[in-house]
């Protein structure tokens, strides 16, 4: 299942510790996958470290965390050998990553349209009037309905749904290899957010991205994803092709699938899971 | 019987900018109601608006038979609590978490703050281990899970919802749906709920709005859509993306 070749990115026992006052945290404990030129999702439970993984991989790990793995390496460069400034430079050109918290990650007192902007000329050279152009077609292109208007909004002034978007668009000007999408979508109405995806699928299908879609959002992932991590207390507890994620195995999976309200589905109270000790042993 | 909230012909405007275009709205006391449409079409201005948060050039809002005017008072907060959108934004990263619970009782002058505090956090699946962590050490969903905790604590009696549980996996969610769903009962709560999710608004509301560019597209039951039963092309299509995505090859 694990791609040889065109293997972008590989990860082998992965793992991330905060020391606190209360001792340590260990938020990723020893996770490995491979991501070729594919949809990979990553699911599981709230604080189960799918965002701290995907933040390892960018290098955006907080600077007190503890990080070890036995191989981390992006397109065959070893991501913890190089240093910071390497770091910076594929950040900023070959790896991508739509944070969790847009609002909280676009600079509050940039307007939208110049962040969009500065992105784009950081990695190109275009002049001016040509970068105005594209950062609105970009804004278009993630259904953005008035774009003039919103270019020169600040990030408070948008709607959740806008300023997610705001950051899609950013990251998606840069045209990056690897993208790490975490909750990407998920304060889109269900419209616009087939729309997304379908920017996104475009990417890997034309392109040949790979991409790393983080999301809870088991139906989105099934229907869009190749194949399926399923993560629970630091640990992949199970991979799968996307389209079988029904008949997943785990406990953990399966609780998950049966928890969803669904339409028409009179269940009160919903479902809930029963979690066992061993699964995060 | 006085209605919970009422909202009649609510205009907003940001600049020159009409985020709300005379919208009304009557919500029952004790009833769920749900708001549903477009990214952008004015749901969270609505409900900062009843909130006392968005500029409000025309159009008037009651609480409880209650015409407000343009400022907030304690009492009004301490019945109506908000859960906003973006748990980044709503909790300051720097605080812990016993900080963020004691300020809402501390305000409004509570006496037995330890034993809220434990409550709100075992009600919302988070441990007593929480408590002292910072909010910018918590995941995403945990973060939903404190601003939660937080409005609950001043036992209001009407709860703005903003997208609460879409920063949440499927399992935690079900967790606070129900929690959210036991509350209303036991404590006979008003609930306006946003969600793009159409599955939890039937799920949890009896009526919903469909919103689109500032105005109410569609007044519906929860049974309408499972039915099918909706008249405008825009909950059409809303029905159908809930779906999921479809590969056009
Ligand atoms: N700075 C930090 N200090 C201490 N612990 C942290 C810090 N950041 C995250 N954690 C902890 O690490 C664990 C994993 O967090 P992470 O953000 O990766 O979860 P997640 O799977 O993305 O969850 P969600 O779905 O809720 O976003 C959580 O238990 C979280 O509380
Ligand atoms: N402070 C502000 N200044 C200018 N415009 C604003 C401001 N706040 C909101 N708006 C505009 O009002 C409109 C409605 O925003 P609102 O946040 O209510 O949308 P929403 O329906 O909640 O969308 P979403 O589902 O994306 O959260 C948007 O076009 C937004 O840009
Ligand atoms: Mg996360
Ligand atoms: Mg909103």
């Amino acid at each position: 299942m694990s791609g040889q070749a065109g293997t972008l990115l590989e990860v082998d026992d992965l793992r991330v510790t905060f020391p606190t006052r209360t001792g340590m945290i260990e938020a990723v404990r020893g996770v490995s996958f491979s991501l070729g030129r594919e949809r990979l999702g990553i699911v599981g439970e709230s604080g189960s470290g799918k965002s701290q993984t995907g933040r390892a991989i960018m290098g955006l790990t907080p600077p007190q965390a503890r990080i070890s793995a036995q191989k981390l390496a992006f397109d065959g460069i070893d991501l913890l050998g190089i240093s910071p400034r390497q770091r910076r430079a594929l950040r900023g050109n070959r790896i991508a990553m739509i944070l969790q918290d847009p609002k909280y990650s676009l600079d509050p007192v940039m307007s939208i349209g110049r962040q969009i902007v500065e992105t784009l000329r950081t990695h190109e050279k275009v002049g001016k009037a040509e970068a105005r152009e594209r950062a609105l077609a970009m804004l278009e292109a993630v259904q953005i309905r008035d774009p003039e208007r919103v270019f020169d909004l600040h990030p408070h002034e948008v709607s959740g749904g806008m300023g997610q978007r705001a950051m899609i668009a950013m990251m998606l000007i840069a045209g990056p290899e690897m993208m790490i999408a975490d909750e990407p979508t998920s304060a889109l109405d269900v419209t616009v957010q087939l729309d997304v995806l379908g920017i996104l699928d475009r990417l890997v299908s034309e392109r040949g991205m790979g991409l790393i879609f983080i999301s809870h959002d088991l139906r989105l992932v099934s229907s869009f994803c190749d194949r399926v991590i399923v993560m629970y207390a630091g640990k992949v507890v199970e991979q799968l092709k996307a389209s079988e994620l029904g008949q997943a195995q785990h406990p953990y999976t399966r609780g998950l699938l049966n928890c969803m309200p669904k339409i028409g589905a009179d269940r009160h109270p919903l479902p809930v899971l029963d979690r066992k000790p061993e699964w995060a042993a | 019987m006085t209605s919970a909230i009422t909202v009649d012909r609510l205009e907003v405007i940001f600049d020159r900018f009409r985020a709300l275009k005379g919208v009304s709205l009557d919500v029952q006391p004790g009833e769920s109601f749900g708001l549903v449409g477009e990214s952008g079409s004015g749901k969270s201005t609505l409900l900062r608006a009843i909130a006392g948060l968005a500029p409000v050039a025309s159009g008037s809002i009651a609480v409880n038979g209650k015409t407000l005017g343009a400022r907030r008072d304690k009492a009004f907060y301490r019945e109506v609590q908000m859960v906003f959108q973006d748990p980044y934004g709503s909790l300051h990263p720097r605080q812990t978490v016993d900080r963020l619970l004691q300020e809402p009782l501390a305000i409004h002058g509570f006496a037995d703050g330890e034993r809220r505090i434990e409550r709100a956090l075992d009600e919302v699946g988070l441990g007593n281990g929480f408590r002292f962590r910072y909010a910018h050490q918590l995941s995403g969903g945990q973060r939903q899970r404190v601003a939660i905790a937080r409005a609950l604590i001043l036992e209001p009696s009407i709860l703005l919802l903003d997208e609460p549980t879409s920063a949440l996996d499927a399992s935690v969610q079900a967790e606070v749906l129900n929690l959210l769903e036991e509350i209303r009962r036991r404590r006979k709560l008003t609930f306006l709920m946003v969600s793009h999710d159409l599955a939890i608004i039937t799920h949890m509301c009896e009526r919903l709005m469909v919103m689109q560019g500032g105005e109410a597209v569609e007044n519906l039951v929860a049974n309408d859509l499972v039915e099918r039963r909706v008249t405008k092309d825009y909950t059409r299509n809303l029905l159908r993306a809930s779906d999921g995505f479809v590969r056009t090859a």
